[in-house]
């Protein structure tokens, strides 16, 4: 491999460093962790700077000036009335239920329709199983950019433009769930089962009841993927919800934004309270499933 | 096994079926369908041929999007598939506080789309924060209008969906620097490897399948961006940062509802995403194989 095949043009350099290397080893160790550290503040502020500029600027008063030069990272006066200003002018209860709504019920629906499914797949031989698998493996390949103004068409002769079932419909169950649970089922032992069956019970007692409790870690990485992805999701929602009170968070953040395109702080306030925390508190909590979640994502994706 | 009766397995499949066939096989055969017709509205419209694409070729503003999603995709992949690995690099240690780093790194991946480009809206603007920070450092001397400036607008734009993949793509790294054997690195230390020398002739070395895998990955989103131009800039000035799908919603969705033309439109983007996937995959393939 190419480990090999490298260029031999450092080949010349060792000689040179070896001395040093020899003197002061613990030296020149502890200057690759100070260097390493360096490197990740330096990154830390790259990543965080704009979430603590915006919340810097979500925290000042009305007689503040935002574009003062030097910009303050600290408010002079921290005040809470921009959030104030945000609760009463937008509709930001109703924009919060709509979220939690869809994206809970994504998330149930992801989870029962895709552990369902899967567990067909996996644990039932019948008939065009095959064939079932491979339409499913190819709807992989399909974005939905690219069927977005059908299914805008399908879900305008439903009847449901407008509704948040119409936004959650198009993705109740997704073939990345179908997948995901797919492979926690062949995961399982068969012995499971079959000490299920033994004590007579149908199938879809033992479907609820043996195998859905053993594969609580991909039902786990499903629910939170349908969550935030349902959560995050801007494109769809902005094409069905045409009325400002169906908005969703994320498409009522863009509206918010041109309504108070006049006032920054209230913006960020917005920002802030709206999309940022619930989705950091619930990363915080459940920090483990989602690496995993991402690893498979990337790998079944 | 025994006395399941035949119906059994399609029963559990029933809900995915329904919702998939719905909401993405008939959608899917429909775009292709639509795509020869020039359906304005529901009901109406009849087919014509390869019109739509001869309409395309002559659009010059379906010529200016394809090329900027093409940029996108250029000026986003490299740096998506060496920034992450390098901080990937960084955050896999057992040093003190870099558990910290590595959660802290992944945060703008949680936080949708709409607020980061809202946050950077509010930083890259010319009187904002970026600005006064390059001048401080004596960068630049005067404000660069980073979402303003028809040269710029779009390289802002690919640098938030950057900044926002960082550590999405970091955390793929992460799990194929779990299959690295430590010994390699071990041994090399022995031989006198600095890091630089090892990052070049084990890591990556090792790690090609899963650049590759974020190559495509990476490729394929980059296609499909569709929020940080809509919110950042809107695809201006003047169509200066727009990208395919946010020409397909402005035709087909808002304000205009040329759903054939779109429909023609949404196809090449398609055969695009399909170029990059299996161009990813033989790719990933000649590297198993190798």
């Amino acid at each position: 491999m190419s480990a090999t095949t490298a260029p031999p043009r450092r080949s010349a350099q060792p000689p040179a460093v070896a001395p040093a290397r020899r003197g002061g080893g613990r030296g020149r160790r502890w200057v690759g962790i100070a260097l390493r550290y360096a490197l990740l503040l330096l990154v830390l502020v790259i990543t965080v700077g704009p979430f603590v500029w915006q919340l810097a600027t979500s925290l000042k008063g009305a007689g503040e000036n935002l574009f003062a030069n030097p910009p303050d990272l600290i408010p002079n006066n921290p005040t809470l009335e921009n959030y104030a200003a945000v609760a009463q002018v937008v509709p930001l209860t109703s924009y919060v239920r709509n979220s939690l709504v869809v994206a809970v019920a994504s998330t149930i629906t992801n989870c029962l329709f895709g552990a369902m499914a899967g567990y067909a797949l996996a644990r039932m031989r019948f008939r065009f199983r095959g064939a079932v698998l491979a339409v499913i493996v190819a709807t992989l390949v399909i974005p939905f950019e690219v069927i977005l103004i059908s299914v805008f068409l399908i879900t305008r002769s439903l009847g449901l433009v407008n509704t948040l079932p119409g936004v959650v419909l198009p993705t109740a169950v997704t073939a990345l769930s179908i997948f995901i649970m797919r492979s926690g089922f062949l995961d399982l032992p068969r012995e499971v089962e079959e000490a299920g069956q033994v004590d007579g019970a149908g199938e879809w007692q033992l479907f609820r009841h043996v195998a859905l409790p053993s594969v609580r870690g991909q039902l786990a990485v499903v629910g939170i993927f349908s969550f935030t992805f349902a959560w995050d999701d801007f494109l769809w929602p902005l094409i069905v919800l045409r009325d400002p009170a169906n908005y969703t968070l994320t498409v009522g953040i863009q509206f918010l934004s041109g309504t108070f395109s006049r006032d920054q702080a209230v913006i960020a306030a917005g920002t802030m309270m709206i999309a940022v925390a619930p989705l950091i508190l619930l990363f915080v909590l459940l920090q483990k499933q989602f690496f995993r979640g991402v690893g498979e994502g990337a790998v079944k994706g | 096994m025994i006395g399941r009766r035949w119906f059994t397995p399609w029963l559990f499949l029933l809900p995915a079926l329904v919702i998939l066939g719905v909401f993405l096989w008939g959608p899917a055969v429909n775009t292709a369908v639509l795509a020869f017709t020039n359906t304005r509205s529901i009901g109406g419209g009849s087919f014509t041929g390869l019109e739509n694409f001869a309409r395309l070729v002559a659009d010059g503003d379906f010529r200016n999007a394809l090329w900027h999603s093409l940029l996108y995709v250029v000026g986003v992949v490299p740096l998506l598939v060496a920034l992450p690995l390098l901080l990937a690099v960084l955050v896999d240690s057992k040093l003190p506080f870099v558990a910290f780093f590595r959660v802290v790194f992944f945060t703008p991946v949680v936080a949708s789309m709409v607020v980061v480009a809202l946050i950077w809206d509010w930083v890259l603007r010319s009187d904002g924060l970026f600005n006064y920070v390059l001048q401080r450092l004596s960068i630049i001397n005067e404000p660069v209008g980073w979402l303003t400036d028809p040269q710029i607008a779009l390289f802002s734009v690919m640098a938030v969906t950057v900044w926002k993949g960082l550590g999405y793509y970091m955390v793929i790294y992460l799990a194929g620097l779990q299959n690295v054997p430590r010994e390699l690195y071990d041994a090399s230390k022995v031989d006198g490897a600095g890091p630089v020398r090892r990052f070049v002739s084990i890591t990556v070395p090792l790690l090609r399948p899963t650049m590759v895998l974020v190559g495509a990955l990476s490729a394929v989103s980059a296609l499909k961006v569709f929020t940080e131009v809509f919110v950042l800039t809107g695809g201006g000035p003047a169509r200066a940062s727009q990208t395919l799908v946010p020409y397909i919603y402005e035709r087909g969705i808002t304000p205009g509802l040329e759903l054939g033309y779109a429909s023609a439109m949404s196809l090449v983007l398609f055969l695009l995403v399909l170029g990059f996937s299996l161009a990813g995959q033989r790719l990933g393939r000649a590297e198993v194989a190798a």
